[in-house]
């Protein structure tokens, strides 16, 4: 049953992560990729903790730990360089 | 007491999380623990600005537990303007006045706004006077800002009593 | 594991998965960058927090000893939410990007972004 409704829930956030990369794609701005890859960051950590349900092994938290952290400091470094490459100019 | 702890919130927190983090509560964590809890907060103490302590402990874990069912509010009522038709969001800026003046509150309060119903917090005016705020879905604007007045704000300034 | 718990993981994981597809297809289908803004902050940050406390259920009753590493995630990625929100707002403000036009007071933008009070709205219609 659960193997069954972790499959579903992957698939769910499956359908997230093409949405989010359509809108990678498309833009129409830098900061839209900007949001949609922060998305993506968020929508990978949940189906890395579903792969660890899915195997029932707990090792796969430091991965999502990891992709949590990286993913924070680099939207941030990110908007931040949008701001000051804005003010340079 | 002082010289030694001089954050004492911080350093709870660093023990907690680094038990968290080790997923155990064997003796030789918490010693570990304890000796970052200790060293980090002195090792900064001299880059932290002098921030308001936290008054009132209890009221403040009252926030939390309120501003986690706002949260789950918040999503339900923006799952359904996402999913209902999009024509129908009406979205607007609003200016929300600031009586609480140091950076933490502040800093606190536009975390709480971006996390609750319908509002994102985008920026503050330079001397801390206004919060600019989104919201997704404005039908009125007096009503929303003494909502976040009166829902967010007043148990900030209690909690810190300024 | 029990029958309870098990039900409770899977109402969580699906509730979870659920808010997480909500971000995503606000994100996708929003108008503008500003509404865009406020699926991925919100809807996402419950669905990432729903999955994590079932992963956190999951695993303390199929191991042995509680599990609560997932908390860490959790508290992070609440802690986090906000603020890469705000600084993507700021970002936009900054780069004075277009809301639609039905916004409403979309002359506070002009004082947000150079961090001023807010001006009353210019009677030049």
């Amino acid at each position: 049953m659960l193997t069954i409704v972790v499959l579903i829930s992957c698939t769910f956030v499956g359908i997230g992560l093409l949405l989010n990369l359509w809108r990678l794609l498309k833009g129409p701005s830098v900061l839209d990729r900007v949001l949609a890859l922060d998305t993506m960051y968020i929508n990978s950590i949940a189906l890395i903790v579903l792969l660890g349900l899915y195997f029932g092994s707990p090792l796969y938290f430091e991965g999502a730990l990891l992709i949590a952290m990286l993913g924070f400091v680099s939207t941030a470094a990110l908007c931040k360089y949008l701001v000051r490459g804005d003010l340079i100019e | 007491m002082k010289r030694l702890l001089p954050f004492p919130y911080l350093s709870l927190l660093l023990l907690i999380v680094w038990l968290l983090m080790n997923n155990s509560a064997s003796p030789g964590h918490i010693l570990l623990g304890l000796i970052f809890a200790l060293l980090i907060p002195l090792g900064t103490s001299s880059m932290r600005k002098n921030q308001p302590t936290l008054k009132k402990p209890l009221s403040a874990a009252k926030y939390l537990l309120m501003l986690m069912g706002d949260i789950i509010v918040s999503n339900v009522e923006v799952a359904i303007q996402v999913l209902g038709p999009v024509r129908k969001i009406s979205p607007g800026f609003i200016a929300v006045p600031l009586d609480i003046t140091q950076d933490l509150p502040i800093t606190l309060l536009a975390s709480s706004i971006s996390l609750t119903p319908g509002t994102v917090s985008i920026e503050v005016s330079e001397d801390k006077q206004w919060l600019y705020v989104h919201v997704l879905n404005l039908v009125d604007e007096t009503k929303t800002i003494a909502n976040i007045k009166q829902r967010y704000e007043s148990p900030l300034k209690e909690i810190f009593g300024c | 594991m029990s029958l309870f718990v098990e039900w409770l993981v899977i109402l969580l994981l699906l509730l979870g998965a659920f808010f997480l597809m909500v971000g995503s297809i606000g994100l996708a289908k929003l108008p503008d960058f500003y509404t865009r803004l406020h699926a991925p902050t919100k809807a996402s940050t419950l669905g990432i927090g729903a999955v994590l406390i079932a992963s956190t259920l999951f695993f303390s009753v199929t191991q042995d000893g509680i599990s609560v590493k997932e908390l860490v995630i959790t508290l992070f990625l609440f802690i986090t939410a906000p603020i890469t929100a705000h600084m993507m707002g700021k970002a936009a403000m900054h780069k004075e990007k277009k809301a639609i036009d039905r916004t409403r007071n979309l002359h506070l933008q002009e004082p947000a972004r150079n961090r001023q009070p807010p001006k009353a709205p210019e009677t030049t219609e």
